[in-house]
């Protein structure tokens, strides 16, 4: 079968969801990979979720991604982040063991329906009129498609960084890679180059665990994915040790060894994951930074230091690590390495993840300026879903900064570009408080049934949880007096008076569990479910006062900025407006709003023109 | 697609005056200075030139100064003609820049609404440039020179910057406590809220720039006969007249704005309280407003016998040069209106108290829409201060930035947008 209807470069955790999701829709889609056996590999770090990225992984399994199931199949150590605080910020981590992560995104993948595996190097794209009609690989072969998705991580112009040593390229054949990157660079996109790193690897042998404080998996029972119904592999314990001001000293001594400083690298790093030598340079008054030892599978010794990511030389390193107390002995069995590699200044993509120069193409992942796997996958998931919408006349998900992180993130790297690696924080998301991790599938399922993502199984589920939800909403109206909740010795005034059960729930100390006598059974139904409608009566006086902000939002929105918008045109918008405005491109007046530097005026000059050039078209 | 009008208008006051200043501004400023003056001066340094119109012949030896956009008032292009203050002279330079292509008269308030959409001002600063050339006395004037200036827009920023930093402190313990050791929020956080939701407090309490425009409300009540009348023009004439923006409905009241020393003041005659001695329906409806203005006064002047007028009015023992003349024990003034003794204390000692309960001068005032977005900004805090959990402090703080990049015009939304379109009618 060489025609597709969509193709997808790359088998990482970006191109897995983006050619699942394109099938899920119901387009031909190919998954190209030049080794297929690396389908699903963890790169770095073997954890997914956490703060921000648990939302993340939730959303994407919520429209029936990948991500989700794959990692409670690795899962061997599950952690709620942030659970002292508010649900909304809560983020549910696991740490993966590579290999089951591995095969269950393999075993998925080749489950698909209207999924084939194409083995080859993707050597060039193949245009007609400027827009993409297929792919040319290294030996020759072409596969007809008029939309391909790029997620080939980083590499255009990768370098790795390790003290002195440099090492050039990335995973692709470095011709096949060559005529690809030229294609781009011939269309004149804009790039700019980030870095990241990696810390070393340790041999979990050469450990002495026992003097270390253990952080077991938490005892609960949830799971990444509500269709995964319990958790399934032998859980480990991580462990917690710290730098020490002997091994800062080191580091400081041997600061000008690495590429960091020796000014060998100068693109940016992540500010929220800064190397270890940074911390050492930033924070130097810190007596020692936490290092949260984390065992990378049930069949491997490895260990993945978190919190010490370094360039710095391989005997740097060995010396630094054996200062942590537990690690006097250990062994590196992989040392760690910066990379510095460019990427596509995202901007230059509409919301659809599709890149405005070249009808047809969508990039997905790193090479949009992202670091992490759960940023990567929910990018695959949007490609992948807009790209098949696209091709068979269909419409994706109506995501927005109101329903979706997805959304927050696109709306985020297409407005607003990257100077750091973008990776997804809470904070970034006005309306967190209804964003939350665990109410991803009342957000987001529903929209992918309608769009046609979401298979018969996930469906199911759905369809029996609303119901369930139905049942809660008559129970949470039903009026209670304060004296019954008293008498029950739940903390409320006797003569607080009669309310319905939601707004008692917004009480302290008032549970789901606690309003058993007028629940019943239901809260045993699906305790999940439970829980969440109980934060939203909690949250409801928030959520309520948001909704005012939202029509506001919902409103501008509906008013469209065509991607041809003749921004020079407008009255009174200054040059520096137009080109901010011309080179982010935002389809609505509230996507224009949040286009950095952007002044109210600008916005007002732009709705009159706007509603003007409304007018004319529907009076023509 | 038809290129921005360019527009003038005479930007000081009405002819005859000592110069008179006409402005240009958008693109064709630059051609009508060259129109005129018959060549483009350096930018931004005054020099003398002879203006002639389009037959040559000599209008008026003025200064001219040519301001390059985007940096000048407007954001524009923008020719300025210093010319002579005579009637003759502007309207001959008027009609000759009318001639030229594309020039038009301007709107009221265009000037403004051009640098605004130009991004050379802000909504508060627009809006105290309003405030500016509706100014009738000093003490309003002062006021809107403050806000047109910025003083409200740094202040607001200055709150913003704050609230940012305590957001980037919750955010932090939210998004980054499991990453780095660092975890709660510092003790003095809730302090810091609470200090500055007291600020914003002070500033919710100072009078409302509205109350300049109304002035101060001096109320003067008393039976009929009392002297009030007298009085009243004791107070009002010789004073200068200003425009009161109230709409004057018909009432039994007789009301008078004025400025005595750059202070507006409003003085109402009411009609004559004679409760309960008269079963007549016309005088109890005349009697009702009397009472309804007395509700309103900032000030109530009363002039009846002593003791029976409202609350906290101020005792006058008027009619002093009368034969019959009633002194008062406990009078804050004994006058005469008719002979004119006792008037120039009254009006020392309204004048002090008028400019404590107005917004003092050059001190940025807010106005109606200004005061709500701050009150909102201040229960956010209050909110914020009173709660526990990061999560929902985290959103109070996002609630009062909100209310402040509404106060300034920098949210994105349909609200600010309408506000802007209310008052200044872009696009029409």
């Amino acid at each position: 079968m060489h025609q597709f209807d969509v193709l997808v470069i790359g088998g990482g955790h970006a191109g897995v969801e983006a050619a699942c999701a394109a099938a899920r829709m119901g387009a031909r889609t190919g998954l190209v990979s030049f080794d297929l056996a690396a389908i699903g590999a963890m790169s770095c770090n073997p954890a997914i979720g956490g703060l921000g990225k648990g939302h993340l992984v939730r959303e994407v399994d919520a429209l029936d991604g990948v991500i989700g199931r794959a990692a409670d199949a690795g899962a061997i150590h599950y952690r709620m982040l942030n659970r002292s605080k508010g649900s909304a910020v809560w983020g549910p981590r696991v740490q993966a063991d590579r290999v089951r992560f591995k095969a269950a995104v393999q075993a998925m993948v080749r489950a698909q329906p209207n999924l084939a595996l194409v083995e080859g190097e993707a050597a060039a794209l193949v245009l007609k009129g400027g827009a993409v009609a297929g792919l040319e690989l290294a030996d020759g072969t072409i596969l007809e498609a008029g939309r391909v998705i790029l997620c080939t991580g980083t590499f255009l112009g990768g370098v790795l960084f390790r003290g002195e040593e440099r090492v050039e390229g990335g995973r692709i054949g470095e011709n096949a890679a060559k005529r690809l990157a030229q294609q781009l660079r011939g269309a004149d996109l804009p790039m700019a180059r980030l870095k990241t790193g990696t810390p070393p690897r340790l041999d979990g042998r050469t450990i002495d665990w026992a003097v270390l404080e253990e952080q077991p998996s938490d005892g609960e029972g949830w799971t990444m994915s509500p269709l995964t119904l319990a958790r399934m592999n032998p859980q480990v314990f991580c462990a917690i040790t710290r730098t020490t001001q002997a091994g800062h000293d080191v580091i400081r001594a041997n600061l000008d060894r690495s590429p960091l400083f020796s000014g060998a690298i100068a693109a940016a790093g992540p500010r929220y994951c800064p190397s270890i030598e940074d911390k050492i340079h930033r924070f130097g008054d810190r007596e020692g930074h936490q290092v949260f030892l984390e065992p990378e599978g049930l069949d491997t010794h490895m260990v993945y230091p978190n919190g010490i990511s370094t360039s710095l030389p391989v005997d740097v390193q060995e010396t630094v690590v054996r200062t942590m107390p537990g690690c006097a002995r250990v062994e590196i069995v992989q040392p760690g390495y910066a990379v510095e590699y460019d990427h596509i200044d995202p901007r230059a993509l509409t919301p659809d993840l599709q890149v405005r120069a070249i009808p047809g193409l969508y990039c997905a992942g790193q090479i949009n300026g992202t670091t992490g796997y759960e940023e990567a996958a929910a990018q695959g998931l949007v490609a992948g879903l807009e790209a098949a919408a696209a091709a068979l006349g269909k419409a994706a998900p109506r995501l927005d900064r109101a329903n979706a992180y997805i959304a927050v993130m696109v709306d985020d790297l297409t407005l607003q570009g990257v100077t750091e690696p973008y990776r997804m924080l809470t904070a970034r998301a006005e309306y967190r408080l209804r964003l939350r991790a665990n109410n991803a599938a009342t957000r987001l399922t529903g929209l992918g049934i309608e769009a046609g993502c979401v298979g018969e199984e996930r469906r199911a589920w759905w369809e029996r949880r609303e119901e369930l939800r139905a049942m809660f909403h008559v129970k949470h109206s039903e009026r209670v007096h304060s004296r019954d909740l008293a008498d029950l010795g739940l903390p409320v005034r006797r003569d607080h008076g009669e309310k319905p059960l939601a707004e008692w729930l917004r009480f302290d100390g008032v549970t789901p569990e606690a309003l058993a006598p007028w629940l019943g059974e239901l809260t045993a139904c699906d305790p999940g479910l439970a829980e969440e409608m109980a934060e939203d009566a909690a949250y409801a006086p928030y959520l309520a006062r948001q909704d005012a902000e939202l029509r506001d939002l919902r409103a501008s929105e509906a008013l469209p900025l065509p991607a041809d918008f003749p921004y020079a045109q407008v009255p009174g918008l200054s040059n520096e407006m137009v080109e901010r405005l011309t080179s982010a491109a935002p389809g609505t007046l509230a996507a224009a709003g949040r286009v950095p530097g952007v002044t109210p005026a600008a916005l007002s000059a732009l709705l009159v023109h706007a509603r003007r050039l409304a007018d004319g078209q529907r009076a023509a | 697609m038809s290129a921005l009008p360019t527009i003038f208008a005479l930007s000081s006051g009405a002819p005859p005056a000592g110069v008179g200043l006409i402005r240009v501004s958008g693109p064709g400023a630059g051609a009508a200075l060259q129109a005129l003056a018959g060549r483009m001066p350096e930018p931004r340094r005054a020099s003398l030139a002879k203006l002639r119109d389009a037959q040559g012949a000599l209008l008026d030896a003025a200064l001219v100064l040519w301001f390059p956009g985007p940096n000048s008032a407007t954001g524009e292009d923008l020719a300025e003609f210093h010319c002579h203050g005579g009637r003759a002279v502007i309207a001959a330079v008027e009609r000759a820049l009318a001639a030229l292509p594309g020039l038009r008269r301007a709107e009221p308030g265009e000037f403004t609404r051009r640098a605004f959409a130009n991004g050379r001002i802000d909504l508060a600063e627009a809006e105290g440039l309003g405030d500016l050339l509706a100014a009738e006395t000093e003490l309003q004037r002062a006021a809107a020179l403050a806000n047109a200036g910025g003083a409200l827009s740094r202040q607001v920023e200055a709150w913003r910057e704050k609230v940012l930093a305590l957001s980037a402190e919750v955010e932090g313990v939210l998004d980054f406590s499991d990453e780095e050791d660092a975890a709660d929020l510092p003790e003095c956080f809730t302090w810091n809220i609470a200090a500055l939701a007291g600020e914003l407090r002070e500033w919710l309490a100072r009078p409302r720039s509205e109350r300049l425009g109304e002035g101060f409300r001096v109320v003067l009540a008393g039976p009929p006969n009392a002297g009030k009348s007298t009085l009243f023009n004791a107070l009002v004439e010789s004073e200068a007249a200003i425009t009161s923006p109230i709409a004057g409905t018909t009432r039994d009241v007789i009301e008078r704005a004025v400025a005595i020393g750059g202070v507006p003041f409003t003085f109402v005659d009411t009609a004559g309280l004679r409760e309960g001695e008269s079963g007549d329906a016309v005088e109890a409806i005349g009697i009702d407003r009397a009472k309804g203005e007395l509700s309103r006064a900032d000030l109530v002047l009363w002039l009846g016998p002593e003791g029976a007028g409202p609350q906290d009015a101020w005792e006058i023992a008027a009619q002093a040069d009368r034969a019959d003349f009633a002194p008062k024990t406990t009078a804050h003034f004994t006058l005469s209106a008719a002979t004119g003794k006792g008037v120039g204390a009254l009006k020392a000692a309204l004048l002090d108290v008028a400019r404590d309960a107005l917004p003092r001068p050059g001190e940025a005032a807010l106005n109606a829409r200004q005061h709500a977005r701050l009150s909102e900004a201040t229960e956010a805090l209050e909110g914020a201060k009173a709660l526990s959990d990061p999560l929902l402090v985290a959103e109070e703080l996002r609630r009062a930035r909100l209310a402040f990049d509404r106060l300034i015009g920098r949210a994105t939304t349909e609200d600010m947008l309408d506000t802007l379109f209310g008052r200044f009618c872009i696009g029409k």
